[in-house]
């Protein structure tokens, strides 16, 4: 890759949010927004490799954003009140840089706004905030290009016909939109971390490392929210131990198993630095603040043998405190097998049937209890159970062998 | 801006009293503050008349023109400065009513 593409690619990072929270403040319409940002960066791919790269970017995008929009408006004849007052808008000198991430604040509570359905928050928070491609968007959750398309039209004419407001919710609003936001991000890099497809590959670089960057732009702009440290860390801290949990053979490497030198040391201390600036804080850690705090434990320790069960134990208590649903019952469990004995932990985890009977970590976790207390056949049918469901590949290879070693 | 807040329901005129009393206090407060534009009960759809006079020499038809479990029981129209705003009154409102509402911006 040649400097000056390099430079784009880095500025599409950077600034695209920017230009398309700009205009959407400027013309009031993602649609808009979105087709003059693209535009934008497309004539830069075309000029800068002659032209030189401006000496800056982020304004040299937006203008040029500004007279498409404005060009894309006196072509359709919009002539209306909102055109107008763009082009009396248009000579504006640009806006400190504070304002700015003011919009891309609303940009993101926006797209991530609780009348639309998850999965299009999922979407269209990846396209304007992110910048990926509508075809980028489409292979991450393997659908077709033209559905991934319509469903991001479709949540921009809603936006619109629908009056969601282009704000940060104030007040009490806002702790319950960004848990809203925080899962977004969260569904991307578990997505990446864990692919539920067989048909893609079972990491997924791209979407982890898009789910941290777009969570250190919300910790830039929302310093003091203690679940969005939470979730960066969190998300770092798994981050770090990407490489080390898929053998070059495909398979799933298990935690206890991991070579914990191929771990990344900087990712980890800096999920451990978040870790204590929480604690430091001393306020009451909500869920992700946990998770991450779990996973310092995690990470602190130099080998499997040297982890603090009867620390990640207590933390799934209080887990389970602030959100007691199956699936953390079942992950206490799984700690609690390591500080109580296998038989404690599977009793905890047969309860848990009725809720989890179509997950296939309920039946992952319970093959290993079964193997682990020598009731190889029961094991065995666990596993099938698990393999059946899993559709991650290296989750099912790792499951396939663990079944096939059993005596 | 207006909305239309669509109570949903399989029964008409089925507020207890309680509910009565809870949605006279709701109505009370967003009069006050200026939210409230109308309010009302609907009689059940065995009750509606379809009327079609699009040809001319109208046809009317018994009956709702959608057959449905659910269906609209009663509306608010209610003034508020975006969704945001509106779904506001509108939590309150599927409080205060016990039933579940859409809400939908005028044109």
């Amino acid at each position: 890759m040649s400097d000056v593409e390099e430079t784009i690619t880095r500025v599409h990072h950077e600034e695209w949010a920017r230009v398309i929270a700009s205009l959407t403040r400027r013309f009031g319409d993602l649609d808009i927004a979105e087709e003059s940002a693209a535009e934008a960066f497309a004539t830069a791919v075309e000029r800068w490799p002659d032209d030189g790269v401006p000496p800056n970017p982020g304004a040299w995008l937006t203008t040029t954003a500004n007279r498409k929009a404005i060009d894309r408006l006196r072509r359709e004849n919009k002539r209306d009140d909102k055109h107008k007052e763009a082009q009396m808008a248009y000579d504006d000198p640009p806006e400190p840089l504070g304002v700015i991430d003011d919009e891309r604040l609303r940009l993101i509570f926006t797209c991530c706004h609780p009348a639309l359905a998850m999965e299009t928050r999922v979407a269209l928070t990846l396209r304007m905030v992110g910048g990926l491609t509508v075809p980028e968007i489409a292979r991450a959750f393997l659908v077709q290009e033209t559905a991934m398309g319509q469903r991001i039209t479709r949540a921009k004419a809603k936006i619109k016909a629908a009056r969601i407001p282009y704000r940060v919710p104030a007040g009490d609003d806002l702790p319950q939109r960004v848990s809203g936001v925080l899962a977004v991000l969260f569904i991307v890099f578990n997505e990446g971390y864990l692919a539920t497809s067989a048909d893609t590959d079972p990491v997924r670089h791209e979407l982890t490392a898009e789910a941290i960057r777009l969570a250190r732009l919300i910790r830039a702009l929302l310093p003091t929210d203690g679940e969005v440290v939470g979730l960066l860390a969190l998300m770092l801290m798994t981050e770090a131990r990407r490489t080390a949990r898929v053998s070059s053979t495909g398979e799933l490497v298990a935690l206890d198993q991991q070579d914990r030198g191929s771990w990344d040391a900087a990712l980890i201390a800096e999920g451990h630095r978040l870790v204590r600036e929480r604690l430091a804080a001393g306020m009451p850690p909500g869920r992700y603040q946990i998770l991450a705090a779990i996973n310092a434990v995690h990470t602190s320790a130099r080998d499997v043998r040297d982890t603090d069960w009867s620390q990640v134990v207590a933390l799934y208590n209080q887990l389970v405190r602030v959100d007691p649903s199956p699936i953390v019952a079942l992950n206490r469990a799984i700690a609690v097998a390591e500080l109580d004995g296998p038989e404690v932990a599977l009793a905890t985890v047969d309860e848990l049937e009725d809720s989890l009977a179509g997950y296939h970590a309920y039946h992952a976790t319970r093959a290993d209890l079964l193997r682990r207390l020598g009731h190889s056949q029961q094991s065995r049918a666990a596993y099938d159970k698990a393999i059946e469901l899993a559709g991650n590949t290296a989750e099912t290879a790792y499951l396939t062998r663990r079944r096939d070693q059993l005596g | 801006m207006q909305f239309l807040v669509s109570v949903l329901d399989d029964k008409t005129n089925s507020a207890t009293p309680e509910e009565m009393t809870a949605i006279t206090a709701f109505n009370e407060r967003i009069m006050a503050d200026g939210n409230w534009v109308f309010a009302g009960g609907l009689a059940a759809p065995d009750a509606a008349t379809v009327v079609d006079n699009r040809d001319g020499g109208a046809i009317f038809t018994d009956g709702p023109y959608l057959e449905s479990k659910e269906y609209i029981a009663g509306l608010w129209i209610m003034e508020a400065a975006d969704l945001d705003a509106a779904r506001k009154l509108v939590v309150e409102a599927s409080k205060a009513c016990n039933r579940r509402l859409e809400v939908r911006p005028f044109l």
